[in-house]
């Protein structure tokens, strides 16, 4: 690097004119040309983002719009899903999917918060070492196997002994399976929030005499709460969006009717066929070999409405966790 | 009498102090969230022990009993013709009816299971090569596309972007993007890489599933670089400043190797994502069946292929208990070896970098 700033300001022109000339200052052509060559590239690859955004709204809405044409619209609120038959209601699949996403948030709530307010507030150093490798490990599990554990163990171990389903694949399984998925996410974002309230606060609530349970629930975990629901919706947000377990374990093969137990919640304990798990069962079908008619159309359809819920909740995550921030 | 008035209330005020009840409210709640806790850790251990313990016949090889059905049954030499084959048969009693059945008996070992590839019609003979070679095909694309890009573009937005409204726009949106589910994903996959750009990536290839997992990561990419760029004290930056030294000078030489254990670290959390991922590959089109292996190093990256998340889904939708249960679980047990040692490398490589700073 010494040689490029000798050569940048070159000692012979300074002493030939006994003055510094633009040029001098301009520095080795060279070297600005590979500064404007890198910026470029780096540019691009932060557009790439944009690129891709684009790319994945156009997928969707560009088949969305042709299975809006060719399709039947007054079966989308009818009482039965079955592509094959030209019936698309999503009564259906809305339904399956608020189900398992409700199982999935009742499991996955109290567990992750729970882990994040003890890891938070009152883990050991020592132990909060080998608790947070452990709970990473659990986020590091692929959905699928999660998909083959709540198939094989969870529905005969946990929900046949305990409920009475219809069939051992049901959405309670696969709530189970997704809210176990989610656990990590809710432990780690509220734990993130938990410990970016001020220290200040928990020592001004025991200066004034209060308990530690009593700082935990009336101090930190109301200072925190934003950062709380925030990790709550982005939990909701992934359970919508998670795709194996509910086809693996949900009992949905291709078509499925609206569930005659709606709006009980009983509903759970029957089969059912989730938006993501309609789009899964659609893919793997025969139909993408053909990859015609409405009938595999309604895959970009259903993944539009997923892509718009999904997107709207992590935004109003975002817009609640930038309140926070301003909070503090 | 005065005196034991003050002794009574030095004794009050001592007890008070001292907190004279149990805390039970503090107790209970405690014990709550330690419960929360322990189901979080029973959970994780319940799973390995018992996917594990499905997947013990493979890992531990052996006999394979399959049911034969063929009316060409030769009962009293026990054997079978397919095919002109003769094949010897073990006749056992029907538990349920009393009747008889007859089973094919083949020897499984674990080399067999890792060498083979699919095959869902003898299913003593079915293997998961095919799948380990595509998600170490998926794992060489993730590197060389999501890295560089990743990377590059958390470089821009740390050190050269100017806080301008286009700058903004781009992080929200990378923000988004790591929110999208990950069948969305292949639906961008399918519609792009498998049909506009099927001439060049050969369709429902290696290519598009590797190129649809490294754009599936790569804003987790980006938003773990740019966390571990921002970390890097800025003295160090004005240090490279203050001698001459360009901006890319500074990065390359002092503001990278400063952050590059967090930037891995994120880039193998990354990588283990989108190696356990299944919902784009469905849609990206991996083999559900049977496939013979193209040959040639660019067949092979443009052909047919599976990867092991996919396989994993392809068995448990398989009838009886050999695929559905057995291989679904041996499979998993290799998928969980490798998806595990990528993210604790990047564990341990963050906890050294922190164990190092502080």
């Amino acid at each position: 690097m010494t040689g490029s700033i000798h050569r940048t300001i070159a000692p012979r022109s300074i002493l030939a004119s006994a003055a510094l000339t633009a040029d001098d200052l301009r520095g080795d052509p060279r070297r600005n040309a590979r500064e404007r060559a890198v910026r470029v590239l780096l540019f691009a690859a932060a557009d790439f983002s944009v690129l891709v955004s684009a790319a994945i709204v156009f997928s969707l809405v560009r088949e969305a719009i042709t299975f809006l044409q060719e399709a039947d619209l007054s079966t989308l609120w009818s009482d039965r899903w079955d592509p094959r038959k030209n019936s698309f209601d999503m009564r259906t699949l809305l339904v399956a999917t608020l189900g398992t996403t409700a199982v999935a948030m009742v499991v996955a709530t109290p567990i992750g918060l729970g882990t994040a307010v003890y890891l938070s507030e009152y883990a050991p150093p020592g132990f909060r070492k080998v608790l947070k490798p452990v709970i990473e490990v659990l986020a590091g599990i692929p959905s699928v196997v999660l998909g083959f554990f709540a198939l094989t163990w969870i529905a005969p171990n946990v929900v046949d002994r305990f409920f009475d389903p219809t069939s051992s694949q049901n959405l309670l399984v696969a709530g189970i399976g997704v809210g176990i998925l989610t656990v990590p996410l809710v432990a780690s974002i509220s734990e993130d929030a938990l410990r970016s309230v001020p220290l200040a606060l928990r020592e001004a609530s025991y200066g004034v005499g209060a308990k530690k349970v009593q700082t935990v629930c009336r101090v930190v975990i109301p200072a925190a709460v934003s950062g709380l629901v925030a990790a709550l919706i982005v939990a909701v947000s992934r359970a919508i969006g998670e795709t194996l377990v509910v086809t693996i374990a949900a009992g949905g093969s291709g078509q499925a009717s609206f569930p005659a137990s709606f709006p009980s919640p009983e509903l759970v304990l029957e089969p059912g066929l989730t938006m993501t798990a309609a789009m899964a069962t659609l893919a793997a079908g025969s139909d993408q070999v053909v990859g015609q008619g409405p009938s595999f159309q309604s895959l970009f359809f259903v993944g539009l409405l997923l892509f718009v819920f999904t997107l709207s909740l992590n935004l109003l995550a975002s817009r609640i966790v930038r309140r926070l921030r301003q909070a503090y | 009498m005065a005196l034991a008035s003050t002794d009574v209330t030095v004794a009050a005020v001592a007890d008070r102090l001292r907190g004279r009840r149990a805390d039970v409210s503090g107790r209970v709640f405690l014990g709550l969230l330690l419960a929360a806790l322990g189901l979080t850790v029973v959970t994780l251990v319940t799973l390995l022990v018992s996917v594990t313990q499905d997947a013990m016949p493979v890992l531990q090889g052996g006999a394979v009993l399959e049911r034969e059905k063929s009316p060409d049954i030769d009962a009293e030499n026990l054997t079978v013709t397919v095919f002109g084959e003769t094949i010897p048969l073990e006749a056992r009693e029907d538990p349920v009816t009393g009747g008889t059945r007859y089973y094919r008996v083949s020897e499984r070992s674990l080399g067999s299971f890792l060498s083979n590839g699919v095959n869902f019609t003898r299913p003593a003979e079915n293997g998961i090569s095919q799948g380990i070679f595509g998600t170490l095909g998926i794992a060489v694309m993730v590197i060389l596309f999501a890295l560089p890009l990743g990377i590059g573009a958390a470089i821009y937005l740390e050190e050269y972007a100017a806080d301008s409204r286009l700058t903004r726009f781009i992080d929200v949106n990378i923000r988004n993007l790591a929110g999208v589910p990950s069948i969305v994903y292949g639906i961008l996959g399918f519609t792009i890489l498998v049909k506009a750009l099927g001439p060049i990536t050969g369709g429902r290839s290696l290519l598009s599933a590797g190129i649809t997992m490294a754009v599936l990561v790569l804003p987790i990419v980006i938003i773990t670089a740019a966390e571990a760029i921002r970390a890097v004290p800025d003295s160090l930056r004005e240090a490279g400043f203050g001698v001459g030294a360009t901006r890319w000078e500074v990065v390359r030489h002092h503001v990278l190797p400063y952050a590059l254990p967090g930037i891995l670290t994120g880039a193998m959390l990354s990588l283990a994502r989108a190696l356990g991922e299944a919902a784009p590959l469905i849609l990206v089109g991996a083999q559900t069946g049977f496939f013979t292996d193209p040959t040639g190093a660019l067949d092979r990256i443009t052909g047919s292929f599976t990867a092991l998340p996919m396989q994993v889904f392809n068995f448990t939708r398989q009838p009886g208990e050999i695929l559905k249960v057995q291989a679904a679980a041996g499979t998993i047990v290799i998928l969980l070896l490798i998806v595990l040692a990528v993210n604790a490398t990047g564990i341990i490589l963050r906890n050294r970098f922190e164990a190092k700073r502080s």
